[in-house]
């Protein structure tokens, strides 16, 4: 329609015409409006005004060459149509009348509206415990993670990516607002028995962990486990946590929350070796608490982390058990054989070289323990070698290696058909998260593999507890019937693959 | 001590994951209580800049500020007097809706009614003497943001206006904004004709003087000032929402300012018993009359929760016509602005979406402050303008609660559980969401003249909230 003012002469349509007037019948505006769009949508009709008879409406209708002729009071409903034959406008009248009488159908509540952020969904909670926890892209970790420290929640921030301004900043905030972040890129914490990410199925008790590294805390808690001892929670803090930037905010704060648990009679730090001043700090805190402290950190003058939980035993008054173990074949390696470590958890490989450099001198390492020992990308480099398949570098693109094999799975398959001769020595880790038969796929590639190569011991470091959903002892027994000998602990496995090269330390 | 890291190491937490499911299945297979969030990357904005407000020390105490001001604003009406007294507007000067605007890049509507502002104040002979006039800047425009002053759809207001004064009582502000002039062929729908004149000089002759007299003796004889936030919130109990419909709001306008109408001593102020009647009629017969006292009780609280550094709060939204703008809490009276889109929803006779302009008026300051769209579940006759249904209507206020920092207890909303309107929009959680604010609004003819062709439903250009979003967080950084 032309906006033409209302003094110019209104234009004079053609075709068929109906303007009605109805009293009695009353309905609200925007009903009337949506009769009147959905008609004029009809074949054949060229113009629909159904509407109260208001002084504006009628003059509408004026505009529209659809005045009514007789007088008309603003309670009288207007329907005026103007169609391009009888037919078109017999049926425009009829629709008006269908959708006039339709009666709406009731839908019943509104629409369920999804939460976006960790803010709206923390929001939605009744009081009580809650924690966050992110895996979203690293770069939009941070407003998620900021949600729950203004909502005076922890959170664990699994996502990697995090830059260290921001982490400091987070786990800043955090402080102020008494709660804990745990992370960025952590993979491991029990939180009043819940388990997140990847963490065994370990019984409850007195022993709290402050964990800067996954695979370490799970080792030290299937070692606890075992030896019949329980832990309260495993706090993750996440692999930078004590480093100079950081600081150890986060595991100052784990472990001062900790030491006012009730359920935490001990407490185990478990890290990789932090910046000295960081070391300094996190240690003179320590000695104020209450509960005792005692550290589990990897490095060269302390490079076993069984030895650490056998000394918390010791501590507590129990004895160290007899590590679960299944011995393998006691086949010796071929003189001049090389150590061929292929791990999936990064502290496990560290502790693995830190225990056989003494022994083997040099070991090269895509995470060496010394800048000149990298390996770039040469996975099939000759001598002795420990891979972790964990690192960001060869997880761009899939899965964790605890999930996804098929990377380790390979290089496995080209060592043994490389005639190099070599003791094999792998990491498995069981628990929540991780390969639901992690055996299933590696006794194949181990029978394979050793069939090959004539001669290939294979030593297996399985993390795990008999809860665990697969089960240590099933895995256990899979693999030793593939020919490995299989150790519970990660120092027990290496210490048997240096005995095998005739190279104990 | 209280409980370490507030209860966590006490109780199995409930989880609220958000990022990839295998977290949460595994925590479901061990029984965990888990609520998955549906992420998903912001809406836009630079991920730095997310971080940067998000993480910036001063925006939760400065969020908290702005709100507390917000909600604790009072609206009652104190005067009614022309613009030329209490905005000391000059003649040759004119109030626009929206950001800044010149002649030359304003839409239909807009020169619509400014034109007729220009014939009005017989600063013109006729529309082309009115062009000529302001085509060659010979009228200063200026937004009504500047004055403290809002008007729906055009919101064109020129000195001889009469203007609702009102007052916040808690912090001392004021608020203006012009007499409602009905619906269809009026001037801040871009229409002009002498119907419009004619009703414009009535307005200043007759209804403004009425209705100042009406509210000035009641105040002289030591009577309470009208409460108008009151009757806003009792709109919302009465199928309002204060934007798109106002017919409880403008019922219960007129049972207040009726009595005292009634008592103007007609025949000493020059006017006789048949003005009276006319001015209850009038009244009587707008549904949105109380929208203009409405738009000035969001603006008292939205100018309260002005200028807090760090506050990543809206304070404005506001549209001219031909751009959308907004303002926030934390950058004081900078305009961010986009191109203004065009509504969707019914069209008055023959009209069509080919006819209607794009999107105006100052009347978005009621979202702004959480009502209209945002409170769209207190009325949902509103939702169906776009084919909607009682539960969109719902949805959208759910929605609307995600954008925003606070509930208004005073503006409750029955059919939510009488919870209190979606209130104080976050630029940040508009990008993390990346859902943009629901305004509820009538359509303007595109061609100057026209009047009102609809109303509907309508958005903000993401570009207002991207601008505002990169300023906010060089402002947190330079902090």
């Amino acid at each position: 329609m032309s906006a033409t003012p209302p003094s110019a002469a209104p234009p004079v349509p053609s075709g068929a015409r109906s303007v009605t007037l109805r009293s009695g019948v009353y309905a609200d505006s925007v009903k009337l409006m949506q009769v009147s769009r959905d008609v004029a949508a009809l074949a054949g009709v060229t113009g629909v005004l159904v509407a109260m008879a208001t002084p504006l409406n009628l003059e509408l209708a004026t505009n529209m060459g659809l005045a009514p002729e007789a007088p008309t009071s603003p309670e009288q409903l207007l329907i005026a149509i103007r169609a391009e034959d009888e037919d078109a406008l017999a049926s425009a009248v009829a629709a008006v009348d269908a959708a006039l009488a339709a009666r709406e159908r009731s839908t019943g509540t509104a629409t369920a509206v999804p939460q976006r952020t960790i803010g709206a969904g923390l929001d939605e909670l009744a009081d009580g415990s809650a924690l966050a926890i992110i895996s979203v892209p690293g770069q939009y970790a941070v407003a998620e993670a900021a949600d729950a420290i203004a909502a005076g929640r922890s959170v664990l921030v699994f996502s990697d990516g995090v830059s260290v301004e921001h982490e400091v900043a987070l786990k800043e905030a955090a402080h102020r607002s008494g709660v804990l972040v745990m992370g960025p890129d952590c993979g491991t914490a029990i939180v009043s028995g819940v388990a997140l990410g990847f963490a065994n199925v370990v019984r409850p008790g007195p022993v709290g962990l402050v964990a800067a590294s996954g695979t370490g805390a799970q080792q030290v808690s299937c070692l606890l486990d075992a030896a019949g001892v329980g832990v309260s929670h495993v706090l993750g803090v996440g692999g930078r946590d004590l480093s100079e930037a950081v600081g150890g905010l986060a595991t100052l704060d784990a472990l001062a929350a900790l030491d006012a648990d009730p359920a935490t009679e001990r407490v185990l730090l478990v890290s990789k070796p932090p910046a000295p001043s960081v070391e300094a700090s996190v240690s003179a805190a320590a000695a104020e608490l209450s509960v005792p402290v005692r550290s589990a950190v990897l490095s060269a003058d302390t490079p076993d982390l069984t030895a650490a939980v056998e000394a918390l035993l010791r501590d507590m008054g129990l004895d160290v058990p007899t590590w679960p173990s299944r011995p393998g074949p006691a086949e010796s390696a071929v003189p001049g054989a090389t150590l061929k470590g292929l791990y999936s958890g990064g502290t496990l490989a560290d502790e693995a070289m830190l225990l056989a450099a003494p022994a083997l001198g040099d070991i090269r390492s895509n995470t060496p323990l010394k800048p000149e020992l990298d390996l770039g990308t040469d996975l099939s480099a000759k001598g002795h070698v420990v891979i972790d398949f964990g690192d960001d570098a060869l997880t761009v693109g899939r899965a964790h290696p605890m999930i996804d094999p098929t990377l380790r799975l390979e290089a496995i398959t080209s060592l043994a058909a490389s005639g190099e001769p070599a003791v094999l020595l792998l990491d498995v880790v069981l628990g929540y998260g991780a390969d639901p038969d992690p055996a299933g796929a590696l006794v194949p590639a181990l029978t394979a593999a050793r069939a090959t190569a004539g001669n290939l011991p294979v030593v297996v470091a399985l993390i795990g507890t008999e809860a665990d959903p697969q089960g240590w002892s099933r895995q256990a027994d899979a693999l030793a019937a593939a020919g490995a000998a299989v150790f519970s602990s990660n120092s027990a496995a290496t210490r048997y693959a240096l005995d095998l090269l005739g190279a104990s330390s | 001590m209280s409980e370490p890291l507030g209860g966590l190491l006490s109780a199995p937490p409930a989880i609220v994951a958000a990022g990839v499911d295998v977290f949460s299945d595994a925590l479901r297979a061990q029984g965990a209580e888990v609520h998955d969030v549906d992420w998903r990357p912001p809406g836009f904005g630079r991920a730095d800049d997310l971080a940067a407000l998000a993480l910036d020390p001063r925006r939760a105490t400065a969020n908290r500020v702005a709100v507390e001001r917000l909600l604790a604003a009072g609206s009652v009406l104190v005067d009614v007097r022309p613009a030329r007294v209490v905005l000391d507007l000059q003649d040759r000067t004119l109030l626009h809706s929206g950001p800044p605007l010149t002649w030359e890049n304003a839409s239909g509507p807009m020169r619509g009614a400014l034109i007729g502002a220009c014939l009005f104040e017989g600063w013109a002979t006729d529309p082309a003497d009115a062009e000529r006039i302001l085509a060659a800047g010979e009228i200063t425009l200026e937004p009504c943001h500047h004055h403290r002053t809002v008007g729906p759809m055009a919101g064109v207001t020129s000195p001889s206006m009469w203007m609702w004064c009102l007052e916040d009582p808690v912090h001392g502000g004021r608020a203006f904004c012009n007499l409602n002039e009905g619906l269809g062929k009026v001037l801040r729908m871009g229409a002009y004709n002498d119907e419009v004149l004619t009703r414009l000089a009535w307005m200043r002759d007759v209804l403004g003087p009425i209705l100042s007299a009406a509210v000035r003796a009641p105040l002289e004889a030591g009577a309470d000032p009208i409460d108008v936030k009151a009757i806003l919130a009792q709109m919302l109990q009465m199928g309002d929402e204060g934007h798109n419909r106002n017919r409880a709001g403008s019922l219960m306008a007129l049972r207040e300012l009726s009595p005292a109408i009634v008592a103007v001593d007609a025949l000493s102020s020059g006017h006789s018993s048949d003005d009276i009647a006319a001015v209850l009629r009038f009244i009587g017969g707008n549904e949105h009359f109380f929208l203009n006292l409405g738009m000035p009780t969001a603006k008292l609280a939205m100018d309260a929760a002005r200028d807090v550094p760090g506050s990543s709060m809206v304070t404005v939204m506001a549209r001219n016509g031909t751009e959308f703008g907004i303002q926030t809490a934390g950058t004081g009276d900078r305009w961010f602005t986009g191109p203004a889109q065009t509504p969707v929803g019914l069209y008055l006779g023959d009209y069509g979406p080919e006819d209607a302009n794009p999107d105006i008026g100052d009347s978005a300051i009621m979202e702004t402050y959480g009502v209209g769209g945002f409170s769209m579940a207190a009325a949902p006759a509103i939702v169906r303008f776009v084919g909607g249904t009682v539960p969109d209507a719902l949805a959208t206020t759910e929605r609307m609660y995600q954008l925003t920092l606070t509930e208004n207890p005073a503006m409750a909303i029955p059919i939510m559980g009488f919870r209190g309107s979606p209130t104080g929009i976050d630029v940040l959680k508009v990008a993390r969401t990346g859902w943009l604010p629901q305004i509820n609004t009538g359509m303007a003819g595109r061609v100057a003249g026209t009047g009102q062709v609809g109303a509907g439903l309508v958005q903000p250009p993401q570009e207002c909230f991207e601008k505002a979003l990169a300023a906010l967080a060089e402002e947190a950084r330079g902090a």
